[in-house]
Order: C-alpha cells, then sequence, then structure tokens
C-alpha cells in the first residue's frame, strides 16, 4: 500500500510534466492542423536553458531558492518562446498553404537540427546539476518502506495545476483566446473579422514554447541531468499523451499527460522498468486503433 | 448609364478596370463600377458571373491581376488590392458573409459577435494580458463589446439563442448571425453573398428589413450578390449586372429591368417577360438545394 501511494505520487509528478508538453502539441495541431514534431527539443532547450540559469544565478551568489526558481522560470521561459517563435517562422509559416506532407517534413528537420545545435554548443555528454530544492515530507512511515512527498514535487504539482488553470482562463475569457478558439474553426473567416491569423499562430508557437520550457526547468531540477537527446523521447510521450487525451483538446492534452505518466510510473514499479517506454507507447497503438479521437477529443467532421 | 438619379451618398468604393485572370480564364473583365454610402448595390448576373470573384478581391482573399479597388474614407483612401485580408476587416472596415455560411461554430452566438470586434478588445487589453488579470481598462471594454453584440441579437430576435452554439442554428438565423457579425466589425462596406439564399419568403422579407434597417441607421453602403430578384428589385439602390466577367449594365432597378442585354443574359435571347420573375424562380430552387 505505501508503494503504490509513492508510485502514486511519483507518476503524477512525471504525468505534469508530461501535460505541459502535450498542451504545445495540442495547441498548435488545432490551430493549424500539423504536428510540430520539433516541439520536444524546444522543451530540451528550455531544459538546457534553466541549467544554465541555475549555474549562472549560483555564480553570483544567489541563494534565495524561490527568487532563484522565479527568475529561472522567466528566462527559460522567455527564451525558449523565442525559439518556439523563430522556429514557426522560419520553419513552418513559408511551407503555409503547401501540401500537408511539407510542414511535417520541414518539423522533422527542425528537430534534428535543434537537437544537432545544443549538442555542438553544450556537448553530447549528460549535464548534472546539484539538487536546488531538497527535502520534504515524510507522509507515511512504516518499517517496510517510507512513503515521502518531496518539496520539489510540491513545487512541480501546484505550478502546473496553476499554469493550467491560468492558460485555459486565457483560452476562454481573453480577446487573444477567442482569436485562437476562431482561428481554430475558420481561418479565413478569422482573418475576415479582423484577427492577424498569422499573429495569432505565432503567438500559440509562443504559448506552447513557454510552457515546454517550464516542463524543461521542472525536469532539470527532477532529474538533476540532462543532455542534448531528452527532448526526443519526452517529446513522443506527450504526443501519446495528447492523442490520448483527443488532439486539439486542452483538457485532453493535461488529462493525457496525467495518464501516460501514471502508466509509466507504475510500468516500472510492478513490472519491468526496462519496457516502460513500451508501455506507453503500446497505449498510442490501442488509442489509434479503439478511439482514434482520444478521450476527449471531438470526432472529426468533414468540412463543407 | 453611370448617372444615379437618387444619389443618397457620396462614393465609397471605386471598382477601376478590375480584371482577374486564373491562367486562361478570366473571371473578371475590366469592371469599373460604384458603390456608395447609404446604398445597397447590387451585383446580379448569372452564375459564373464572376460575382464572388468581385467579392474575393475585395476582401484579399484574391489578389486582382489588374485593377484598382478605392474604398474612400473621410480622412483617407485604402486601396484594397494592396492590403492583406485582415487589415482590410480591421483598417479598411469591410466586411462580408458568404453564400455558404462561414460562423464559428462551436462558439456560442454572444462569441461569434465579440470575435468580430477582436481588434478593439486586443487594444483594450494590451493584448490580452489585462484580460488575464481582469483589468478595469479591459472589463470596461468588454462591456461595451458585449452591449453592442446583445443590441444586434435583439435588434434580429437572436437573444434567446445568445448562449447556444452558433452551429446548432436553424439555417436561417445563422444567416442572420452572420450578417450581424459582419456589423460588428463596424464597417464602412458590407458584402453579403446571396444572403437570401436558401431562405423562405418570411424569412427573406425579415431580410430585406434588416438590410434597409443597416443602411438607415447606419449610413454605410452595402454589396449584394443575389440571386433572388424580389431582394435585389425590392431593396436595391443601385444595380450593376455582370455576364461572363464583364459588366453589361449598371443603373438603378428600373433601368436595369428594362436593358435588353440583361435580358439576353438571363434568357439566352430576346423575349418580353421580365427576367425578374424567371430569376426569381431560379433563386428560390437554388436556395432549397442549399439548405
Amino acid at each position: 500500500m505505501e508503494y503504490f501511494i509513492q508510485q502514486l505520487i511519483n507518476g503524477m509528478t512525471l504525468g505534469a510534466i508530461y501535460g505541459l508538453i502535450a498542451i504545445g502539441y495540442t495547441m498548435v495541431y488545432g490551430i493549424i492542423g500539423m504536428i510540430n514534431f520539433a516541439h520536444g527539443e524546444v522543451y530540451m532547450i528550455g531544459a538546457f536553458i534553466a541549467l544554465i540559469a541555475f549555474i549562472l544565478l549560483a555564480k553570483l551568489g544567489l541563494a534565495t531558492i524561490p527568487l532563484v526558481l522565479l527568475l529561472v522560470l522567466l528566462v527559460s521561459m522567455g527564451l525558449t518562446a523565442v525559439y518556439g517563435w523563430t522556429v514557426e517562422r522560419i520553419a513552418y509559416r513559408p511551407l503555409r498553404g503547401s501540401f500537408r506532407l511539407a510542414p511535417l517534413i520541414s518539423a522533422i528537420g527542425m528537430s534534428i537540427a535543434l537537437q544537432n545545435y545544443v549538442q555542438v554548443l553544450q556537448g553530447a555528454r549528460v549535464k548534472p546539476l546539484q539538487p536546488v530544492i531538497a527535502g520534504g515530507f515524510k507522509l507515511i512511515e512504516s518499517s517496510a518502506f517510507t512513503v515521502t512527498l518531496s518539496y520539489l514535487q510540491i513545487v512541480i504539482v501546484v505550478l502546473t495545476l496553476a499554469l493550467m488553470a491560468g492558460f485555459s482562463l486565457l483560452i476562454a475569457r481573453t480577446p487573444l483566446g477567442r482569436a485562437q478558439r476562431a482561428c481554430e474553426q475558420d481561418r479565413v473567416m478569422a482573418a475576415l473579422v479582423g484577427v492577424d491569423v498569422d499573429r495569432t499562430i505565432s503567438l500559440t508557437f509562443v504559448m506552447g514554447a513557454a510552457l515546454a520550457a517550464v516542463a524543461g526547468v521542472m525536469v532539470t531540477l527532477y532529474y538533476g541531468v540532462i543532455d542534448f537527446f531528452i527532448g526526443f523521447l519526452a517529446g513522443i510521450k506527450a504526443f501519446t499523451a495528447a492523442v490520448l487525451g483527443g488532439i486539439g483538446s486542452l483538457p485532453g492534452a493535461m488529462l493525457g499527460g496525467l495518464l501516460i505518466g501514471l502508466v509509466e510510473t507504475f510500468w516500472s514499479a510492478y513490472f519491468t522498468i526496462e519496457y516502460k517506454d513500451v508501455a506507453a507507447f503500446a497505449i498510442l497503438v490501442l488509442v489509434l486503433i479503439f478511439r482514434p479521437t482520444g478521450l476527449l477529443g471531438r470526432p472529426e467532421v468533414e468540412k463543407v | 448609364m453611370m448617372a444615379l438619379p437618387d444619389a443618397a451618398g457620396e462614393a465609397l468604393l471605386e471598382v477601376e478596370h478590375l480584371t482577374m485572370r486564373f491562367g486562361g480564364l478570366v473571371a473578371v473583365n475590366e469592371l469599373s463600377f460604384v458603390a456608395r454610402r447609404r446604398e445597397i448595390t447590387a451585383i446580379i448576373g448569372p452564375n459564373g458571373a464572376g460575382k464572388t470573384t468581385v467579392f474575393n478581391c475585395l476582401t484579399g482573399f484574391y489578389t486582382p491581376t489588374v485593377g484598382r479597388l478605392a474604398l474612400r474614407h473621410p480622412r483617407r483612401t485604402y486601396f484594397l488590392e494592396r492590403m492583406d485580408d485582415f487589415r482590410i476587416a480591421q483598417f479598411a472596415g469591410v466586411a462580408r458573409t458568404f453564400q455558404n455560411i462561414r460562423l464559428f461554430p462551436r462558439m456560442s452566438v454572444l462569441e461569434n459577435l465579440i470575435v468580430a470586434q477582436h481588434n478593439t478588445l486586443m487594444a483594450a487589453s494590451l493584448f490580452s494580458v489585462a484580460g488575464l488579470f481582469g483589468l478595469a481598462r479591459y472589463r470596461h471594454a468588454e462591456r461595451a463589446a458585449i452591449e453592442r453584440a446583445r443590441y444586434w441579437l435583439e435588434k434580429t430576435g437572436l437573444t434567446p439563442f445568445a448562449d447556444d452554439d452558433a452551429g446548432s442554428l436553424p439555417y436561417g438565423l445563422q444567416r442572420r448571425l452572420e450578417i450581424v457579425r459582419a456589423m460588428c466589425i463596424e464597417p464602412v462596406l458590407l458584402c453579403l453573398d446571396e444572403p437570401a439564399a436558401g431562405l423562405n419568403p418570411r424569412e427573406s422579407a425579415e431580410l430585406n428589413r434588416l438590410l434597409l434597417a443597416i443602411r438607415a441607421e447606419h449610413g454605410i453602403g452595402v454589396l449584394l450578390i443575389e440571386h433572388d430578384m424580389s431582394v435585389v428589385m425590392g431593396i436595391s439602390d443601385h444595380i450593376v449586372v455582370l455576364d461572363h466577367g464583364s459588366l453589361i449594365a449598371d443603373g438603378t432597378p428600373d433601368e436595369v429591368r428594362s436593358d435588353p442585354k440583361v435580358i439576353r443574359a438571363y434568357l439566352g435571347e430576346e423575349e418580353d417577360e421580365l427576367p425578374g420573375d424567371v430569376a426569381a424562380d431560379f433563386g428560390r430552387n437554388h436556395g432549397e438545394g442549399q439548405a
């Protein structure tokens, strides 16, 4: 029982991180109907920027942890958002209106390019980070197993929930969110009521990248090691999460992320840790076969 | 031909030598006409005459091969052929509806009208930042936007449906909502592509009333593509007739009605019967097919 609770906590933490990345996939898919395969790399870049920011702030002698965390988050979100914007601007926008496969191939190219870019700049070896937020609560102590809830896990889950709430509010209530939904439903018509479609799409990439950066910061803190290749697997898992939840659906991405995180954690805990990725991707296959619209997705209606 | 005895307003839109070619096909050929403020200008002609192509040029969907589209505002003139589609809506103030209705189907009726006020709200909310934190300036602007939307809902009897998904409305109401949404961008020129298609006679009469009210109360110009001659003859101040992309007649309803070239274009040969009756039947059948 104690073991189960511990895995539940770990799984939710991981799920929060996947959920944040999955939002980027699902929003971009919603608005322009393409899978941004470079999104995993954007997340990886967010993690690297966070790592560099942590080290720099430590060098400057800043030791107030909440302040450090806030600064790192802001720096990483800001710079990663610039990457997200740039990727859209140079790799996707020129191909808009081209055949459907073109931006997809361009996305794969972008993904490889960003991986190699970071590999060249930062080296191929894993980069460690000293734990920044240590300690936690001991929830249940027994002779066999102690259930701990670390402060870091609390930070990750609370921050994720806050961001997701804020984000849902932004989509539902603000003019920008309304414009995004309008572009999603009918891009031509959105332009005709005065919505700058290109700018709205750019901002969607910026928002997705900023959330991926938060996931990057969290992963850097949580695992303490990152390398240039982490974006690939995390990206595909978040994509799986988005498909599981129903691609195009924002609550779906959050739910899908949570489920993938839980499945992966429980599989590692009760079966074999080597096959945890197999478990996650088996879900992708099953969803695509039995429920291609995902859990919360809406069935594809042919446009008139 | 261009003389308008009951010219109510100054020139609003001047179309000059508009030509649109698609490869070897000439969809619109050397078209020139003027639409005026406070007037309903109808563009009629047989299917394939190039009417919708003119709208597509006006709203930035196509870039004309040749020609100038000058939209006169009191202080400046916008040349629509050089502008991006969203800027035409935002700055020049040209709004449009479609033959096959294009609402945002998964937004509520009210939200469809608020999205049309996007640029006002975007400016007031400092790119949505203020919207997120509910600052007073934005809340004020949002209230004004909702008020404008409510005004139009009230005017068109859509108030009871305000919170329904636009896609779930009956056909006739969707048509009305689309026109009202176009009005919410506060246009100076409203382009309507077959607004009466698929409407029954009662709905069609309501549409006439709405369009006349818009012209009278808002002082804007209306461009109207329509096959239903009871609408065209009933409310237009000025009619432009196209055939195979070229202008064949331009004048008041009475002038156009009796123009032999118009009769020939509609009937294929000269006959005594008025083109209106034939075309009216055609318009209705056509509409039912769509609904």
